[in-house]
């Protein structure tokens, strides 16, 4: 589609412009077609689609233990919840208990690649309005992470480091120091986080106030995670539908509270992200301080058949509730897999919230909600 | 409320206008017809006591055998802290419901996805197109007896041998 004018009527007109699907601040190949009225739009309007790749199809003609590596590749940058999304649904249909040690395990992993992922959008975000430099330090913390993931399972991005029934590897303790080493590090980072840029005058003016999202519409577009706590919805599936070790654990879930303008606004979905990283630093402490010695996997034949029936799961991922929906025909195959995204919600509601905006705004609008191409396209 | 209060409060609210299963494994669902879907679930959307607000997951699978699709909303309440999975089942011929988007804006873009991969029409839709695929791409292919075309705009689709 090129550039067009498109009359309205009553001496009325409107510019009609392509942004993406090559865009570098689309974060992905994702296209927005602009309703402009000069520098103010009518409404934005997303395309997806151009990463699909079918992940749900190719569940049909795969076993369970075999769509594992596939639940990779539905978010690059939050591998570990999707695989243990997918693990947790397959225990709970075929009744398989997951032993404590890799419980810890799963949750060390999940928090390091939760750091990992709001590292990318944090600087991501302040990289879209202009900053880069906060960027490059967050890659590098994210750097060290990756060879963590990676000293831990020998992949630095697709993990297929949560397996059903437990995880891949064992953790040693030399493995548990290096972690313990790297948060008295990061948490340092996180104050200079604060000090740097967070409450940078120009930062601040370009997010608040910006595309507020009220509680109600954030609900009713089943916006998730993050993006719905900005939007002062106090829920957080770790504390409130808990599941794992979660239970056990002790940490603080922040919301949105319209610190600099109204609640809901950027500048919200942005700070509750930074104001996560810590929570996660204080769950890794507490499970690295507590866990405990045993099996990493359960008693898992190799080949699985759950039972007759259908299952949803959800685990609170980077960019909120990650759920697969799975039906079981009783054969080694699942019978329909069904992937539920944070972005794929967060995508749906940019034409909504978008009339009225300027074009520099939807830049922002498109980083706080942190969406991830290939999470909505699948 | 838990599941079960849940359960039974639904059970008095609807009477026999609804069809429960007893799985023996995972979830249990709600089945109502397809006439009353729309109705049903903006009655449980707005009703005080179930306040199901959160349409958590919506999707559609296709049953062959039966000759027919069922569809499978996941919702949700933060208030109440329950959830409740509603399915209804259609013909895969007709395949026609109606939208749910006034009841949930979430429908309008899995209403999108169930049309463009199931091939389900949705009435009164606000912006019923594809959504996943290209717009020109022929079938649908979450069905059962999807066929893959050969090429597409002169490009084959899948690997010479």
């Amino acid at each position: 589609m090129t550039t067009v004018i498109r009359e309205l009527g009553d001496e009325q007109r409107e510019l009609v412009l392509n942004m993406g699907p090559h865009h570098p601040s689309t974060h992905g190949v994702l296209r927005f077609v602009l309703h402009t009225d000069g520098e103010v739009m009518r409404k934005a309007v997303p395309e997806i689609g151009y990463l699909h790749r079918g992940l749900e199809k190719i569940a049909e003609s795969t076993t369970y233990p075999g769509y594992v590596p596939y639940t990779d590749r539905v978010n690059y940058l939050e591998a570990m919840f999707a695989n243990e999304a997918f693990s947790k649904a397959i225990e709970s249909l075929s009744d398989i208990e997951v032993p404590e040690r890799a419980q810890y395990l799963r949750a060390i992993a999940g928090e390091l690649n939760r750091i990992a992922s709001h590292n990318i959008t944090i600087g991501c975000i302040t990289m879209d309005l202009g900053a880069i430099t906060p960027f490059v330090h967050l890659l590098r913390e994210r750097e060290t992470i990756n060879d963590l993931i990676e000293a831990l399972c020998g992949q630095r991005v697709t993990h297929h480091y949560v397996r059903i029934g437990g995880v891949a590897y064992d953790a040693d303790d030399n493995w548990l120091k290096q972690v313990e080493k790297f948060l008295n590090h990061f948490e340092a980072i996180i104050e200079e986080l604060d000090n740097l840029i967070v409450y940078n005058e120009i930062l601040v003016k370009r997010m608040a106030d910006v595309a507020v999202i009220t509680a109600d519409d954030a609900v009713g577009f089943g916006l998730v995670g993050p993006n719905l706590r900005a939007s002062g919805v106090d829920w957080d599936l770790r504390r409130d539908m808990p599941y794992g070790i979660y239970p056990k654990l002790d940490f603080d879930v922040p919301i949105g509270a319209g610190e600099k303008g109204t609640v809901g606004d950027c500048f919200d979905r942005f700070v509750v992200r930074v104001r996560e990283l810590k929570q996660s630093c204080r769950i890794i402490r507490q499970c690295i301080n507590n866990i405990p010695d045993g099996d990493i996997i359960g008693n898992v034949s190799r080949k699985i058949k759950p039972p007759k029936g259908e299952v949803y799961s959800c685990v609170e991922g980077a960019r909120g509730e990650l759920g697969v929906y799975v039906v079981s025909d009783g054969t080694e195959k699942p019978y329909r897999v069904k992937w539920r995204s944070g972005s794929f919600s967060a995508m749906s509601i940019i034409e909504h919230i978008s009339e009225g905006l300027m074009i520099a705004d939807l830049v922002a609008v498109i980083a706080t909600l942190d969406v991830i191409a290939p999470e909505t396209d699948r | 409320m838990t599941s079960e209060a849940l359960i039974d409060y639904v059970k008095g609210l609807l009477g026999d206008k609804t069809k429960w299963a007893d799985p023996e494994a995972g979830d249990n669902f709600l089945t109502v017809a397809s006439e009353d879907w729309k109705n049903i679930c903006q009655t449980l959307a707005t009703d005080k006591k179930c306040s199901l607000t959160y349409l958590r997951n919506f999707t559609g699978t296709d049953y062959p055998e039966d000759d027919e699709i069922e569809l499978t909303a996941h919702t949700f309440s933060y208030s109440e802290k329950h959830g409740l999975i509603i399915k209804t089942r259609i013909s895969r011929e007709a395949a026609v419901c109606d939208t749910l988007s006034k009841i949930w804006p979430a429908a309008i873009w899995y209403e999108r996805e169930i049309f463009d991969l199931l091939g389900v029409s949705f009435n009164n839709h606000p912006d019923l197109r594809r959504i996943l695929m290209p717009e020109d791409w022929v079938g649908h292919p979450l069905r059962k007896d999807y066929k893959q075309q050969e090429t597409y705009r002169g490009i084959p689709t899948t690997r010479p041998a």
